[in-house]
């Protein structure tokens, strides 16, 4: 993790222009003064996949829910900007969760702004890791991308095989990756401001994030990551999507 | 509470002294290292100087920012980035508003409470006095440490100009509305932003226009290739280009920007760029050349209803605005605490921490090219983290502190400003910051 962040020269002299950010929100009937959760979905996935489930269940445990859809054609540094804009926007420090590549922008974030704390769902730190293992469950889809084609994903890479074959090709359809080179290589997470508390999550049974990526995302916080065997990548679209939204909100009632 | 033999006895809680921009990141900085905090206010909102409400406030009407909105924010707290490269003032406080509401600083702060006195107590802490702003009953309490936040611009210079004069004189704190300019003869004195904004106000309502200055300065332009001018500069020092080139680069740019302005009778610079506070004014060359604002030089006497100046000339205004600066002011410190000299400038390390107490110090009591936010941001981690090492580790924090008293000067402090009263806190930000690096990384955990 490195060290402060003082001289800040490519954004005093080249701000991320701002664009117009699609942020869907669920609020609680009650407001407890609870933080508000802002979710930002990984490659490919918009705001929907977790308008979904996982935003109207957290608002029903009596969090503020909030979810960013991507700006499209952003590269990491606006979608990092785009997170601690709409951030700063909410009412009272807000709580970071983010999904795959989502997780990497989360992570660049929290060198920005003090979250109350965060959840790195699947994380994808390590964007050679991640091609190896597509590479590995669907050569044929992911090898025109590292030329410059598209990227393909399928049904098998993302869901565990408790989700009906249907509702999956839907989901799919609906998920467009557009990778930019500039995801391909090991990130290590930025220093987080503020200290906040951050949970991994994941699946051994990930086929894009590894078991060891994990559990290196989860060092790198020094923890351990919080694991829901037999799911796959996409978590929140799963059947079983409320065991790993319920346990991460049981860890955010301890933590705030 | 209930085991503390004294209710005033706050133990390792630490005072900070106002809720403006200063003050409300110092708190919301050590609150974030785990301190307790009691801010005292003695207005009854936050935003401080930036609060057009409050009567301390220098802002008027039209203030806006001179530093675009990059280089002015808070790091951790952006500006919506909708808004305009320079805010108004009413954007300003709503931020700052914001940024309380959101980091929950409203709690721990005291509103309509000032500190009448703070005074060592010889073991390291410190025994404040407040009192309800105006009056009432004081009450005293001990704490470990005091942040003083209480702002440099407040207390109004006034030069000192012989004579009587018979028109209505005003120190620019005091004008708010460009209506009590509406078909006067203005003059205003002093060639600083807030001089050179109300002449071009002036201009824009006034029967006449006189704008007096000691000396030349270099007018930079709010944009430069349709960028805000600091964003530019700061291309400059991304590039690491040293000093010489960068002050003959900003003189080429204001050359071809804001071009020759002793052809309107301004004197030209006596010094270089970079060694005053940059003036950013793009219209006031505008109303110079529109014949609306007549530069004259330094006046030197009231005399009923004329004022002389240096040249000799007599002019006749019926409103003269002194726009000439203030002066920093801690009336509830011994002056010899932060080492104060005669003209109560306070020599502080890296202008932030009392040599001869290390649970004293001031946030914000600088004037960088830059926005003050970030600065004071960074300077409230580096007070955090120090008082935080003082209690952890004591050992380590007076090695920092012997490393740190070593420090040159020169590294932090700009020594080639002009000779005036309100240049000795100019800081450059960029040398300015990378000093506060330093002293972060000295007070990192060891690996």
């Amino acid at each position: 993790m490195t060290g402060f962040d003082l001289l800040r020269l490519k954004d005093w002299t080249d701000p991320v222009p701002p664009a117009g950010r699609e942020v869907a929100s669920r609020l609680p009937e009650d407001d407890e003064g609870r933080p508000p959760v802002l979710f930002v979905p990984g490659l490919g996935h918009g705001a929907w996949a977790f308008a979904e489930h996982w935003l109207p269940h957290t608002a029903g445990r009596g969090f503020p829910a909030h979810v960013l859809g991507p700006r499209p054609g952003g590269d990491l540094r606006a979608q990092v900007h785009d997170v601690v804009q709409t951030a700063a926007s909410l009412p009272r420090r807000a709580v970071l969760v983010g999904h795959g590549v989502g997780a990497h922008v989360v992570a660049r974030a929290l060198a920005r702004y003090p979250a109350r704390a965060a959840v790195l769902v699947a994380p994808v730190l390590d964007g050679w890791a991640a091609a190896g293992s597509a590479l590995l469950a669907n050569p044929g889809g992911t090898l025109p991308a590292l030329f410059g084609g598209r990227l393909r994903v399928s049904a098998r890479q993302l869901f565990g095989s408790g989700l009906p074959a249907e509702r999956a090709a839907e989901y799919l359809e609906r998920i467009a990756p557009r990778p930019r080179a500039e995801l391909l290589r090991r990130a290590v997470p930025p220093r987080p401001v503020g200290a906040p508390p951050v949970l991994v999550v994941g699946s051994p049974d990930d086929r894009v994030v590894s078991r060891k990526a994990l559990d290196r995302a989860a060092a790198a916080y020094s923890g351990a990551p919080l694991l829901f065997p037999g799911m796959g990548h996409d978590l929140m679209l799963e059947d079983s999507w409320a065991e790993p939204i319920d346990a991460i909100l049981d860890w955010l009632r301890k933590q705030v | 509470m209930h085991d503390s033999p004294d209710p005033g006895d706050r133990r390792d809680a630490v005072c900070v002294v106002g809720a403006g921009a200063s003050g409300l990141t110092a708190v919301k900085n050590l609150l974030e290292l785990g301190f307790q905090v009691d801010c005292y206010e003695r207005e009854t909102a936050v935003g401080g100087a930036w609060n057009w409400r409050h009567d301390r406030s220098p802002v008027y009407a039209g203030t806006h920012l001179i530093s675009s909105r990059p280089l002015t924010e808070f790091p951790d707290f952006p500006m919506p980035d909708s808004w305009p490269d320079y805010p108004h003032h009413s954007q300003v406080l709503t931020y700052l508003e914001r940024y309380s509401a959101h980091f929950g600083l409203g709690e721990h702060i005291w509103f309509g409470t000032e500190v009448v006195s703070a005074a060592p107590t010889g073991d390291g802490g410190w025994e404040v006095t407040t009192r309800s702003t105006g009056g009432g009953s004081s009450r005293t309490s001990r704490y470990a440490a005091v942040v003083v936040a209480n702002g440099h611009n407040w207390d109004p210079r006034r030069p000192t100009i012989p004579g009587e004069f018979r028109g209505r004189l005003m120190h620019s704190s005091a004008y708010k509305d460009p209506a009590v300019l509406r078909g006067r003869k203005v003059l205003v004195i002093g060639g600083g932003n807030t001089g050179c904004d109300i002449a071009v106000e002036a201009a824009q309502q006034a029967g006449q226009v006189w704008h007096s200055t000691r000396r030349g300065y270099w007018y930079a332009p709010k944009y430069v290739l349709g960028r805000p001018a600091d964003q530019v500069n700061g291309r400059l020092l991304r590039l690491r280009l040293p000093l010489r080139l960068r002050q003959w680069l900003y003189r080429r740019t204001v050359r071809l920007t804001t071009g020759d302005l002793t052809r309107f009778g301004l004197p030209a610079p006596d010094h270089q760029p970079y060694e005053s506070h940059p003036i950013v004014n793009s219209q006031l060359p505008y109303y110079l050349g529109h014949g609306r604002i007549t530069p004259v030089p330094d006046v030197t006497a009231f005399d009923d209803a004329s004022v002389e100046l240096a040249d000799g000339r007599r002019i006749e205004p019926d409103l003269v605005i002194t726009a000439t600066g203030y002066r920093p002011r801690f009336e509830f410190l011994a002056p010899e605490l932060l080492a104060a000299d005669e003209h109560g400038r306070p020599d502080l390390h890296l202008h932030v921490f009392a040599r001869q107490h290390p649970t004293l110090a001031v946030i914000g009591l600088l004037q960088p090219d830059s926005g003050v936010f970030p600065l004071a941001h960074w300077q409230s981690v580096a007070v955090a983290r120090w008082l935080r090492l003082r209690l952890d580790d004591p050992a380590r924090a007076a090695a920092v502190q012997q490393q740190e008293s070593a420090k040159p000067l020169a590294a932090w402090s700009k020594r080639r400003v002009v000779k005036t009263d309100r240049h000795w806190f100019e800081v450059d930000h960029l040398d300015y910051l990378r000093s506060l690096e330093s002293l972060l990384n000295e007070m990192e955990p060891a690996a």
